[in-house]
């Protein structure tokens, strides 16, 4: 078979040789165009559309510094915790490589909630994106299972005892609970085969499944186009006869190559101040019963998981055992996470952005978001924080009511979605985008 | 290709049986990676018995040691903490312990051989944290009908002095008893409870 004679590459000056060569043998433009150069993308993105390359940036953050973290990292529960000491007092560098790897853990939870958000404000989930949302909720999952093996790396109290709690959870599940649980640790308690194990996915495994999603995501998303703040397609608009774009689209390079560089400009900003002056965000970013080697006879005072971690771990606490099992709050809180997969079929509003919606809608998302919030907030601290109501409650922690209220007001506006998004009082959608 | 006078059952049939094949053949392959997981001889070994000397502790004290990578709580209960484990018999779970979390002869009032020597698993039954004991004096903390007993920092599970867990917490049941043995006044050998010299 003949190969098929391309057209030379033009407007790219000295290069044009060079890539007219490669493009004869790889599709390299072909790739370039179709996934940011010639990507058509809505012309309105605001603030909330930095979040999406952002998460991009930070992922490469994070797998440079650790890969240059592995170099002296040792992954045995003996010389783990003096191994990050070393890299932060004694390697060339090793403390500011650290510290861009443990803030840039939060930073990519931030920005992926941020993210997040974006997508439940503007309906950015509905058809056909769908399986663009499943993707970045698979990716949201992935980056979960990823930074719980990673904090255990570091082998202090709080690596130890985080992942003795979540590796029981496992070992709720009726029947096989128990063993799944030893062969997740391999071995009856969290130990240097668990910590040797956890190095593995932390290092190979997790982020070979992440980059994969993430390319899924980003295919997926150059595929269907992306939406915008108004929730309309602009694919269904007139083309615009001079340019033949649709009326409101517009090329990703270089507007968005500007606009989302101005992003990672402020959002470096930002980050520079957390990680010169505040790497331990006040114990949120690093807990400082971290500081402390793991002992696996003496349960610190009050633990915690990082904050990302907070809102499902208030769910867990807060659903009281039945049937002799702790297992009912395990569920629930591996619920909380999976029914985000569902969103795209429980939202059955005429419109999908937030400024269409009408008042049942926002006010349902508002309540949601100050629910997750307190949910976090309750989950780093001790259940007795609000003490205890009087002996009409029969003495009930009030951190633990209030937990139980913003539970089941969580899974409300998931589970109740189909008929509040339908009743809501929507306003007709434009038929061009506005600002 | 041509589809001329082809068997497409016979085809058809060959595909699904090579693809059954080498389905089985791949999920055998999977067999070593997921066994590679599970604990090795070297930590099941690890498993033995362990003897603790009592003789030092002093009466409302506890004594921690390790057995199978676990906290093993030894207290030598006052009879003010044993007056607190029968007054907490209406605000526990299970104050029989019928869940088998003992050995038959620590299923009793206080939950062990001797009533006044307590021997418990200090890893709490809903995920693993190791509980803190506080003493009657917490109640501050703990609220008003607290009688003295152990509280998991990580999610506010309550036990008393019998490690019987309180209800309305999260953990399900009782803290573990372990098999011991006295070995003289003063010696416990966790992890055997055989009789004989």
């Amino acid at each position: 078979m003949a190969a098929v004679e391309k057209h030379p590459v033009t407007g790219a000056g000295p290069l044009n040789g060079v890539l007219t060569w490669i493009d004869a043998r790889f599709p390299l433009v072909k790739l370039w165009e179709e996934q940011w150069g010639k990507y058509v993308a809505p012309k309105n993105f605001n603030f909330w559309y930095y979040f999406g390359s952002l998460a991009a940036f930070v992922l490469v953050l994070q797998i440079v510094t650790g890969i240059f973290l592995t170099m002296n990292y040792k992954p045995d529960a003996g010389q783990a915790f003096a191994s990050v000491e070393y890299i932060m007092r004694d390697v060339w560098g090793g403390w500011i490589i650290r510290y861009m790897h443990s803030t840039g853990a939060s930073a990519f939870f931030i920005v992926v909630y941020l993210h997040m958000f974006r997508g439940l404000m503007y309906g950015s989930y509905r058809k056909p994106r769908e399986l663009l949302w499943i993707f970045g909720m698979l990716i949201y999952l992935t980056l979960m299972a990823e930074a719980f093996f990673g904090y255990l790396l570091p082998w202090g109290q709080m690596s130890y005892w985080g992942a003795q709690v979540i590796v029981n959870l496992f070992g709720a599940i009726p029947f096989i609970g128990p063993d799944l649980a030893v062969w997740i640790r391999g071995d009856y308690v969290v130990s240097d085969a668990t910590l040797n194990r956890f190095f593995a996915f932390h290092v190979i495994a997790i982020p070979l499944v992440l980059i994969g999603l993430v390319a899924a995501h980003l295919m997926a998303l150059h595929e269907v186009g992306s939406s915008n703040p108004d929730g309309v397609e602009i694919k269904k608009q007139p083309l615009n006869p001079q340019t033949g774009l649709p009326l409101d689209g517009i090329y990703s390079h270089p507007y968005y190559t500007i606009k989302d560089s101005l992003g990672v400009v402020v959002f470096l900003i930002v980050f520079s101040i957390i990680l010169f002056f505040l790497p331990e965000m006040g114990g949120y970013f690093l807990e400082y019963n971290n500081f402390i080697p793991a002992d696996p006879l003496k349960t610190p005072q009050h633990i915690a998981p990082v904050w990302y971690f907070t809102p499902y771990y208030s769910i867990l606490r807060a659903v009281p055992p039945m049937f002799n099992s702790q297992f009912p709050g395990v569920l629930a809180m591996a619920l909380a996470t999976l029914i985000l997969f569902l969103l795209p079929w429980l939202d059955h509003s005429p419109v999908k952005s937030i400024r269409y919606k009408g008042p049942i809608f926002k006010s349902a998302l508002a309540l949601f978001v100050v629910c997750f919030v307190i949910l976090g907030y309750l989950g780093t601290e001790p259940t007795n924080v609000w003490g205890q109501f009087g002996a009409w409650l029969g003495g009930a922690d009030r951190s633990t009511v209030v937990a139980r209220i913003c539970t089941v007001l969580y899974f409300l506006f998931f589970i109740l979605m189909p008929w509040y998004s339908k009743l809501d009082t929507c306003k007709p959608e434009p038929a061009r985008l506005t600002w | 290709m041509s589809e001329h006078g082809v068997n497409k059952g016979k085809r058809d049939f060959l595909v699904a049986a090579t693809s059954v094949v080498g389905g089985i053949a791949a999920g055998a392959t999977a067999v070593p990676f997921a066994g590679s997981m599970f604990p090795s001889e070297r930590a099941k070994a690890a498993g033995a018995p362990v003897e603790a000397d009592i003789s030092k502790l002093a009466p409302g004290g506890m004594q921690i040691i390790e057995w199978r990578g676990k906290p093993v709580w030894i207290v030598r209960r006052t009879q003010e903490m044993l007056d607190s484990i029968q007054k907490d018999n209406n605000l526990v779970a299970d104050p029989k312990s019928e869940v088998p979390q003992q050995p038959a002869y620590a299923k009793n009032e206080f939950r062990s051989i001797k009533p006044d020597i307590a021997v418990l698993i200090g890893v709490c039954t809903h995920l693993g944290c190791s509980p803190q004991f506080k003493s009657a004096d917490a109640k501050g903390d703990m609220g008003m009908e607290w009688n003295g007993g152990f509280y998991c920092p990580c999610h506010g599970s309550k036990f008393d002095l019998a490690g019987r867990v309180f209800k309305g917490v999260p953990a399900p049941i009782n803290l573990e008893v372990p098999q011991y043995k006295f070995v003289g006044d003063n010696k416990i050998i966790i992890g055997d409870d055989t009789k004989g010299a």
